[in-house]
C-alpha cells in the first residue's frame, strides 16, 4: 500500500531535504504534500487524505502545535498521524505537542535514519519484488 | 555553570554536528572573540535569528556568496552557482539549526527560550546593527578555504516573560 505524506515547513531547503529523506526510507510512497505553513496545510487537508504529516512547530501564520491542535480537535483529523520535525527540542513544546497527539519528534539537524526510524510502525514499508 | 562558557561550548558543538549531519562536512573552530558595537560592513549573506524569553539577543551567521552557495549545493544536493532564493532558504535554515541547538542547550540552565524566523540579507557593503548592547561572541569555522562567521550575544531580559514563539526581528540592517 503506497501512502501520501504531507510536509508542513516554512523553509523550502527542509521540505526538499525530508522529500529526499522520505524516498530512501524504504517506505512506498505515491504522492509528497507540501505547505509553508499551519493554515496552508489545513487547505490541502480540506481535500486530500493523507496517510501522514511531518510538521515544524515555528511557523508564520499558522505554527505546528496550532495545527495539530486544529487536526486532533473536533471536526479535524484525530486519525491522521503527525510527527512534529523541529529545532524545538523543549520540554514546554514537546509536552505540548505530545499532549495534543503527536505521534513523535525528531529534532532538527536530523539523518535519515532517524526519520526511517520514526515512521517504522507508522508507515507501511515497500515490499522488494 | 557560567552562561558565556557554557555559550561559548554550545556555538561550536552546535556548528559542528549541523555540518556533520546536514551537509556531511567537517568544520574547523577558530579561536573564539568578544566584541563590542557593530560588526565591519559586509559583502555577502547574513542571516539573523532572534531569541526571546527570560534571556533575550540575537545569533548571526555570515559567509561569502560562494560559501552560501556551496552550503546550499550540499544540504539540497544541487548545484548552486549564485545566491538565489534557494540559497538564502538553506542559509536561513542552517540558522535556525545551529542557534536553535544552541538555544536548546541552554534552556537546560536558563529555562524556556523561544526562537523568531531568520531574517537573511544579501548584499554588498551593507551594516548591520542590533539594538541589544551586549557583546557578541564570535566564531570563525573553516570549511576547506572557506570561512564561516557565527556570532551572538545574549543578556537577560529586563522584563522576564514566557517566550513568545515568534519574537520580533532582530536587527536593523543600514545600507552604505
Amino acid at each position: 500500500m503506497e501512502s501520501d505524506v504531507l510536509i508542513v515547513d516554512d523553509s523550502a531547503a527542509i521540505r526538499k531535504i525530508l522529500q529526499r529523506v522520505l524516498r530512501q526510507t524504504g517506505v512506498a510512497i505515491r504522492s509528497i504534500y507540501e505547505a509553508g505553513d499551519g493554515q496552508e496545510a489545513l487547505q490541502i487537508l480540506q481535500t486530500t487524505r493523507v496517510s501522514l504529516v511531518l510538521t515544524d512547530i515555528n511557523m508564520p501564520k499558522m505554527d505546528g502545535i496550532q495545527l495539530l491542535a486544529a487536526m486532533k480537535g473536533a471536526g479535524g483529523w484525530p486519525d491522521i498521524p503527525v510527527v512534529m520535525i523541529t529545532t524545538e527540542g523543549g520540554e514546554t513544546k514537546v509536552s505540548e505537542a505530545l499532549r495534543l497527539g503527536a505521534a513523535g519528534y525528531v529534532r532538527k539537524p536530523f539523518t535519515a535514519d532517524q526519520i526511517k526510524e520514526k515512521l517504522a510502525g507508522i508507515l507501511p514499508v515497500a515490499v522488494a519484488l | 555553570m557560567n552562561v558565556k562558557d557554557h555559550l561559548v561550548r554550545s556555538l561550536a558543538k552546535s556548528v559542528e554536528d549541523v555540518f556533520s549531519i546536514m551537509l556531511g562536512a567537517s568544520v574547523v573552530a577558530q579561536p573564539v572573540t568578544f566584541e563590542k558595537g557593530a560588526p565591519d560592513a559586509h559583502d555577502g549573506v547574513v542571516s539573523f535569528i532572534g531569541v526571546a524569553g527570560s534571556w533575550v539577543g540575537t545569533g548571526c551567521v555570515a559567509c561569502s556568496p560562494a560559501l552560501a552557495c556551496r552550503v546550499c549545493s550540499q544540504m539540497l544536493m544541487t548545484e548552486n552557482t549564485s545566491v538565489n532564493e534557494e540559497v538564502l532558504d538553506a542559509l536561513a535554515e542552517l540558522t535556525n539549526m545551529i542557534i536553535g541547538s544552541v538555544k536548546n542547550d541552554l534552556e537546560q540552565e536558563l529555562g524556556p527560550l523561544g526562537l523568531s524566523i531568520p531574517t537573511v540579507v544579501f548584499g554588498r557593503n551593507f551594516r548591520t546593527k542590533s539594538a541589544g548592547h551586549a557583546e557578541w561572541i564570535v566564531q570563525r569555522f573553516r570549511w576547506d578555504t572557506d570561512e564561516l562567521e557565527v556570532r551572538i550575544w545574549l543578556t537577560p531580559s529586563d522584563r522576564p516573560a514566557p517566550a513568545p514563539s515568534h519574537a520580533a526581528g532582530p536587527a536593523e540592517f543600514v545600507g552604505i
